[in-house]
């Protein structure tokens, strides 16, 4: 029996970025705000000590940072024929836990969405006729538009302090940028970091391909900067340590270096941690959320109640909730009805492996940031012509080594045997001179009838409760589209120098145990109506209007970027729907 | 793994603590960011006595890992750069007994792209397969320590290969994940007990638990000239005696 | 050094009014009513207050504000702050304003005896009777808590209160502030808030063997509750000479500037008072304490980059510290303290740059500079050696002079902060 807690304006699910950014903007606007984050507290001197954060061992192969299975999985299974068993240990993708969420590990990479990717259907089916989409493919439009979340990307970047250079000020296209990105209202905050060898080798062969290289956005940042909020972020120092780890000298983004430390001094915030929300409360009509349900760690129920809920979790765990609490109507691939678990997506990650003559090639791999290298993208999104091609989507190439950490890194040509001394002379021989960046071809993930998510009928969590089923495969579009890219990449290796270039592209079956980012998507997505949409364009939940659902469990399909920049556009845009038409207002923002 | 007795510290701890009739039991942040004088770094493994090996396992383990990755002459081989002391101090922590993992059953083997569904954690999984790899050697005349570099190599390539199987074991797979551990061991800090004297790092010129390369981002393709140091491993923090 | 460390001060150990006892219920009402219903001076008071920087004493681990029960660390023992709300029984709020200015500037409390100089009235003298009456007023505004403490944990004899007539006798002479007619008003309203409110030397002035300020050295920092307040005067290396007007303001007003961060006692300092004092009263401290004939240059030169421990301490400063602090020691704005030309890092008493090391510290979050970044401990990875060799190093780079620093000088700090409950 849960104990009742005193009333509060707004509780919000999970202190990752979304939860951070909504926590920030809802107090501002003088509401009283409470923070339940199922992970412990995490800071910078303690947690991401500079004296011990660079231990691959522990972060990177042993997943000290991220949810541990043992709290919380899932099942997955290629297609409804099999039986879905449990993801006993992380592969495909990490789960961020804690105060910071995965905001903690990211990379930083700090992209925006092509203008053309929130008109993803109406845009190809114009361009291309409504025969060109497979089938079974069920991408559809945001209801939100690049123009609209224009001012809110540039609130994330500026809030992270993003350093890069600007490929379209205003309309102009400018030198060293992107020249395919959206009309930018202002540069970055910061410009862009500092380049390798390896990953400016391979800006200058993309040039002389007659590609227009560009930094990628990164906010790892290249010089110390004051957000908004006053707070201060470091330079980076290229230490190679960022994915899967925490900084230690307050250089990347996180709700850490930029939200929190404000946050935390507001007499109307609060943030309870190591506490995990089981429930959001409706009423009996299902139609408006009262508050939600909670464990502490002693194993203790407790109900808070609250006029706005705000679900900010990790996508996975957004679909989980909406359906362990009902709200809206469970996705059924068979009929297409239902819309909680529909649109499942993730990342089509692929890349090349190339070795150069170690005699004439030192690329110190472990010189890097997370978001450091050059990136081209004249193959992502709509920007080239698909019609010849067979398939859509697309994604940036770069070349993107963030690390030489030598568990993950020592690469060695596929002939060589897997132990033994031919091994590790191999190692030996390649470490220095070796080009290995898993995620340089950044491919979009399409979403199809059947790759989805519900409840699982056999495994259950801590609680008893069912564990998220997933549903999901690899479709030819998209391993069309992996072999175009990975092609593409390769040539321009090839042109840099390389010895030996190993392409893997992306083949199926879609296979969890093999990381190909954290980039989950779907689930609870955002659309023009209630039957094509668990949230309206701002997040508010089309069947309880009082919550609003966080993150990209929104999108309607993954873009060729990575998509925390839209995450945290998507937040400020919701939370500015929120401050200036609900609290006035509260009901349905957009009326079915 | 020390972050249990950090969280410990941080649960016992005055700050913000809320626990009676009224307020949940958890970490409750407010007013100021909490601050901690406590590190959390890994307690130092050191090599003396077996934390889970038995000393013939340790042996045999031995013999393996030297197989795996053998000795040359600039660079030690498996057994001398500790990876047996580093695998049976994993063993003996988390990973042993998949404690971090969902162990929950049922146990059904499933397709390959579901990942591993052994009801056996690792610790389990290396017991099993050495005291199987030692009857099978044994039974055949002579105990795996015992034979030639290429005797041992012409059955490990044989477990591999699935062309030698044990009973009830997938010695395949298995042997995959003992291939991992020892190059894991091979490449980690030294204070988990492998790479010793930072031997592998030195070996592909990796200059280990650095933190700072802002001096170094724009020198490009020169050779970084620092040797390697790890966690609390600082060959140069003491006066050379 | 741990001669130095012996002569700790007792009033430099914040502040405590020994006069809180049991009181007879009495129903009589007394004068305060007058000023206290004077809006404007209750807003002075108010703001005096946090001049005075009371609550940092004066609120003890309940948070409850103003209500005492803090314990007060000083050399001869523990100090229980007493409870200064109106509260009638076990707060002040049957004092007479008389018996309120005497122990404020006289230290003699209402019963007669005299307080104990954690109490700084040794500061307060200077303070005018109209300002602390606002403070008076102020005070008789706030909620009443019911909350008695005894104040007395000192060890004998400073137990006994009488003793502190003998130490009145010797160290406290009270004259109010006589402002110098030949300096601007500005100098003279920062002389008026440091000398007293503020009661600045209270901790950053060095101690006599019984706690009493040394004149001779106004300003020149002393140890403080495993910190060392460090040195105020204008030597251009030791004190803040090198620190433009502007620095300082900068400093006071949010707790960090180009080079510096409040931590240890000074954040708290900056929290509750300093970053809340209007932009004239900070120029005018500033105007005061920088009017100050500084000391000529030392000739010193550093350890020599050969030097062993300079050597040892290089490579752990490069292994270690300057991902933060860079390797030119100049660290980054309002994130990482510099190093180079730091005062605290060339202070004579290493205290504070071995406590930071040894156990790491949190700057002040102030509305102006939120962000409180902080350092991560260093004590489980340092030996006593390594520990002495970098910041020997540290003192001894970038410009740096000051003398070598031991292994048996980190072993007691060591040990010093083991042993704290903070």
């Amino acid at each position: 029996m849960a104990t009742k807690l005193p009333r509060k304006d707004v509780a919000i699910i999970g202190l990752g970025w979304t939860g951070s950014i909504l926590a920030h903007q809802l107090t501002e606007a003088g509401l009283d705000v409470v923070a339940i984050e199922r992970g412990p507290w995490r800071d910078t001197a303690t947690d991401f000590s500079p004296a011990y954060m660079q231990d691959e061992l522990r972060f990177r192969i042993a997943h000290e940072f991220f949810l541990r299975p043992a709290q919380a999985s899932l099942t997955f299974r290629n297609n409804e024929n099999q039986e879905a068993l449990p993801v006993r240990s992380w592969g495909a993708f990490m789960l961020g836990n804690g105060a910071g969420g995965a905001g903690i590990h990211w990379n930083a990479e700090t992209w925006r969405f092509l203008p053309t990717d929130f008109t993803a259907r109406s845009h190809l089916t114009q361009r291309y006729g409504t025969e060109f989409l497979p089938k079974d493919m069920t991408i559809q439009d945001w209801g939100v538009t690049y123009d609209e979340l224009e001012p809110h990307y540039d609130s994330f970047e500026y809030l992270c302090g993003t350093s890069g250079a600007a490929g379209n000020l205003k309309g102009a296209v400018q030198q060293g940028g992107n020249p395919f990105e959206g009309v930018r209202s202002r540069p970055y905050p910061t410009p862009p970091q500092k380049q390798g060898f390896g990953h400016t080798l391979f800006g200058k062969a993309a040039a002389e391909l007659g590609y227009k290289p560009f930094p990628q956005p990164s906010g790892n940042l290249s010089e110390a900067y004051t957000n908004p909020l006053g707070v201060k972020m470091g330079p980076c120092t290229y230490c190679g340590y960022c994915e899967w780890f925490g900084c230690g000298n307050y250089s990347k983004a996180s709700p850490q270096t930029t939200i929190l430390p404000v946050l935390v001094r507001k007499s109307n915030f609060e943030a309870r941690c190591e506490c995990e929300v089981t429930r959001i409360n409706l009423n009996a009509a299902r139609d408006r959320a009262t508050g939600v349900t909670y464990v502490d760690t002693s194993g203790n129920e407790w109900e808070q109640p609250a006029d706005i809920v705000i679900l900010a979790a990790f996508q996975l765990f957004n679909v989980q909730l909406l359906l362990l609490s009902g709200v809206g109507k469970m996705y059924d691939p068979k009929t297409g009805e239902g819309q909680i678990g529909r649109n499942f997506s993730h990342q089509t990650m692929s890349s090349a492996t190339a070795f150069f003559d170690k005699t004439k090639f030192n690329f110190n791999p472990f010189i890097a940031s997370g978001s450091i290298g050059m990136c081209i993208d004249e193959f992502n999104g709509d920007n080239f012509d698909h019609g010849p091609l067979g398939f859509v989507g697309g994604g940036y190439i770069g070349q993107v080594q963030t690390s030489g950490r030598p568990i993950e890194n020592a690469q060695v040509p596929f002939d060589t045997p897997a132990w033994g001394a031919k091994w590790k002379q191999a190692v030996k021989d390649n470490y220095l001179s070796t080009i290995y960046a898993p995620s340089a071809c950044h491919g979009s993930c399409y979403s199809y009838r059947t790759n989805h998510i519900d409840l699982d009928p056999t495994y259950k969590d801590r609680f008893g409760r069912p564990l998220i089923r997933m549903t999901m495969d690899l479709h030819d579009n998209e391993l069309k589209m992996s072999a175009f890219l990975t092609d593409k990449y390769a040539e321009i290796l090839q042109h840099m120098g390389a010895n030996r270039v190993e392409k893997t592209p992306r083949k199926g079956p879609y296979d969890v145990t093999k990381y190909q980012t954290s980039h989950l998507c779907g689930g609870a997505i955002m659309g023009d109506n209630p039957n094509n949409s668990a949230v309206n364009r701002y997040l508010q939940s089309w069947d309880v209007p009082n919550l609003f659902v966080q993150g990209a469990s929104a999108f309607p399909q993954n873009a060729g970027y990575n998509p925390t920049g839209t995450v945290g556009a998507l937040a400020f845009w919701s939370a500015k729907a929120i401050k200036e038409q609900y609290l006035k207002n509260p009901g349905p923002l957009v009326h079915a | 793994m020390q972050q249990s007795s950090r969280r410990w510290f941080l649960l016992s701890s005055a700050f913000a603590l809320l626990w009676s009739s009224t307020h949940a039991l958890g970490a409750t942040i407010r007013g100021a960011l909490p601050f901690f004088s406590k590190a959390s770094p890994p307690e130092r493994v050191v090599a003396g006595t077996w934390k889970y090996f038995t000393s013939d396992e340790a042996t045999l383990m031995e013999a393996l890992v030297d197989r795996i990755i053998p000795t040359d002459p600039e660079t030690p081989g498996g057994k001398d750069i500790g990876c047996v002391v580093f695998i049976d101090a994993q063993l003996a922590g988390p990973y042993g007994d998949s404690a971090w993992l969902y162990t929950n059953g049922p146990f059904h083997k499933g397709t390959k792209e579901q990942g591993p569904q052994s009801a056996d954690p690792p610790a389990v999984q290396y017991r099993k397969f050495l005291a199987a790899l030692d009857h099978y050697c044994r039974s055949s005349g002579t105990p795996f320590v015992r034979l030639g570099d290429d005797k041992k190599d012409e059955i490990l390539h044989g477990v591999e290969d699935s062309k030698i199987k044990f009973d009830g074991i997938d010695a395949k797979a298995f042997f995959a994940t003992l291939v991992k551990d020892t190059q894991r061991g091979f490449f980690a800090d030294p204070i988990y007990g492998g790479n010793k004297d930072m031997a592998a790092w030195k070996m592909i010129g990796f200059p280990g638990a650095r933190y700072d390369y802002r001096d170094w981002i724009d020198r490009h393709n020169e050779r970084y000239p620092n040797p390697p140091v790890g966690i609390a491993d600082h060959p140069t923090w003491s006066a050379s005696r | 050094m741990r001669k130095r460390r012996a002569v700790l001060c007792m009033s430099m150990a914040l502040a405590a009014v020994g006069v809180v006892t049991a009181c007879a219920y009495a129903a009589q009402d007394n004068q305060v009513a007058r000023d206290s219903e004077d809006f404007s001076a209750i807003e002075r008071g108010h703001y005096l207050t946090i001049v005075g920087d009371c609550a940092a004493c004066h609120t003890g681990p309940d948070g409850k504000p103003l209500a005492g029960g803090r314990p007060i660390e000083t050399p001869f023992g523990y100090l229980r702050s007493p409870n200064i709300t109106p509260d009638r029984q076990t707060g002040i709020g049957q004092w007479s304003d008389d018996e309120f200015v005497s122990a404020m500037s006289k230290g003699v409390g209402r019963d007669g005896r005299h307080l104990y100089p954690g109490m700084p009235y040794t500061y307060y003298d200077k303070v005018d009777r109209k300002d602390l009456l606002a403070i008076r007023a102020y005070l008789q505004t706030i909620a009443p808590v019911r909350k008695a403490v005894d104040v007395n944990q000192l060890h004998f004899p400073f137990n006994i209160r009488a003793s502190m007539i003998a130490w009145d006798a010797l160290f406290f002479h009270p004259a109010p502030f006589k402002p110098k007619a030949e300096k601007s008003a500005d100098w003279n309203r920062g002389a008026y808030l440091v000398e007293g409110l503020m009661h600045c030397g209270a901790c950053h002035t060095p101690k006599n063997v019984l706690g009493a300020d040394e004149a001779s050295a106004t300003f020149k920092g002393s140890p403080l509750q495993g910190w060392f307040a460090p040195n105020l005067t204008t030597d251009q290396a030791k004190g803040v000479g090198a620190w433009s007007d502007d620095d300082l303001i900068t400093f006071l007003k949010t707790g960090h500037n180009r080079m510096a961060d409040a931590s240890g006692p000074m954040a708290e300092v900056v929290a509750r008072s300093t970053s809340q004092m209007t932009d004239a009263d900070l120029r005018a401290v500033t105007t005061y304490l920088r009017d100050q004939t500084p000391p000529p240059p030392s000739m010193a030169t550093p350890l020599a980059p050969d030097d062993g421990a300079v050597k040892i301490g290089a490579a752990i400063y490069r292994d270690e510290c300057s991902a933060c602090h860079k390797a030119d020691g100049h660290g980054v704005a309002g994130l990482f303290p510099a190093l180079a030309h730091a005062p605290f890092v060339v202070s004579d008493d290493p205290t504070s740059l071995l406590h930071v090391v040894l156990r790491g510290g949190q700057s002040v979050a102030t509305d102006a500079a939120p962000t409180s970044p902080a350092m991560p401990p260093f004590g489980w990875l340092l030996t006593d050696e390594q520990a002495a060799a970098v910041v020997t190093y540290i003192r001894n780079s970038w410009g740096n002079v000051a003398s070598k620093v031991d292994a048996d000088t980190v072993a007691h700090e060591r040990a010093d902060l083991a042993k704290r409950t903070d």
